[in-house]
């Protein structure tokens, strides 16, 4: 599993909320974590995770990557072209299903998924540390008619934290969170947290 | 019912949801019945039970099919409209004498359609998708639909209804798949 860490919050490339939390992801799926530090600027951030790839090649041997890119063209490109330089296999394993096909795949495959942040109208505050749920999902689904959002959040209209899944050995439970809001911007941040056995 | 043949390295292969399946979702969406069949395991009476056959791409590491061009012999032959994408238009061109060749190119990029055809309609520019290390010259008895005789990134047979398109339309063109579909010859 490779993390960028990002001093930019707003990163055209990576994943920012909770992005530390990621270490306990990957220990309660039992895999090894490369942390790399990016200044997430746009486009000079992509250097980053050609370094970071590159490390986990040298490191671990690893022959490809993997991503979750759905329907970004610019994510999956950027992607596309380190791996293709690299000489690594690149997968993406998601592209161009249903987001919200998605999102209820994932909830029947028995993950449990928050929210950790929201960034779009008409996206409140009741949204933060909200679980995944089918209402929750017939609700991205009504909202992706009537103002286009991308129910995955993949546009970064929201973004999420996975607890548990069927490829976790252990779960995560929150012991401690707090959150922020204000005009359709919000974060849910896990201050503090355990591992549990399932 | 539309066959769609799997290039990837293998059977059931990670990249298949990728290159395969958005193909199949945007048929299925469409109301088009489908079947998958991987290049190896391809039998004949498939193919005479099908209304079109779309050849899939690959992940860009994947170049085997080319190594394999003899199991597409079937191409030659066979009088149902076909329709190569990225690896699959490789695939077209080389059974017909056609050169695979470098050709990188990753991202959206303007595709200027030259030549009017009932796949991609009239000329104009377009933006599509382009995922490949190689493309393929255009063969003997073809035409150029897209492109330039240096980069051609569409073509069809002169007589047949064989096309081929080097950029992914399963991004931001299903359009073209369902028109492919709806083909009747």
């Amino acid at each position: 599993m490779i993390t960028l860490i990002s001093e930019n919050p707003d990163s055209y490339m990576f994943h920012t909320p909770n992005i530390r939390a990621t270490a306990r992801q990957a220990e309660a799926m039992g895999l090894p974590l490369l942390s790399w530090p990016t200044r997430g600027e746009k486009e000079t951030e992509l250097n980053d995770l050609r370094a970071a790839l590159a490390a986990a090649r040298d490191r671990f041997g690893i022959e490809g990557v993997v991503t979750g890119a759905i329907e970004s063209v610019y994510q999956a490109a950027r992607t596309q072209r380190i791996a293709r330089d690299l000489d690594l296999w690149c997968f993406n394993p998601l592209w161009q299903v249903n987001q919200v096909d998605y999102l209820r795949l994932i909830l029947s495959k028995g993950f449990k998924v928050i929210i950790s942040g929201v960034f779009a109208y008409p996206l409140d505050a009741s949204w933060l540390g909200a679980e995944l749920t089918e209402e929750m999902i017939s609700k991205l689904a009504e909202l992706q008619r009537r103002y286009q959002i991308n129910p995955s959040g993949e546009g970064g209209e929201l973004e999420t934290f996975v607890l548990d899944g069927p490829n976790f050995q252990k779960r995560i439970e929150i012991l401690e969170a707090t959150q922020s809001y204000e005009n359709y911007s919000g974060h849910f941040v896990i201050e503090e947290m355990r591992l549990v056995e399932k | 019912m539309i066959l769609l043949v799997d290039l990837c390295f293998e059977v059931k292969s990670l990249s298949g949801y990728e290159f395969v399946d958005p193909i199949a979702d945007a048929l299925d969406r469409a109301g088009f019945p489908y079947r998958v069949t991987h290049y190896t395991e391809i039998r004949e009476n498939e193919v005479g039970m099908c209304d079109g056959i779309i050849l899939c791409g690959t992940a860009l590491n994947d170049n085997a099919y080319a190594g394999h061009i003899e199991s597409f012999d079937w191409i030659k032959i066979c009088e149902k409209p076909i329709l190569g994408i990225c690896a699959g238009m490789q695939v077209i061109g080389a059974v017909f004498g056609g050169c695979i060749i470098s050709q990188p190119a990753i991202g959206l990029q303007k595709i200027k359609i030259v030549n009017d055809s009932p796949l991609l309609g009239e000329p104009r520019e377009i933006e599509g998708y382009h995922l490949h290390n190689f493309g393929v010259s255009l063969p003997d008895g073809f035409q150029i639909l897209a492109g330039t005789p240096e980069q051609v990134d569409a073509f069809r047979h002169n007589v047949k209804p064989v096309y081929g398109i080097v950029f992914h339309p399963e991004v931001r063109n299903k359009w073209i798949i369902e028109r492919f579909a709806a083909l009747r010859y």
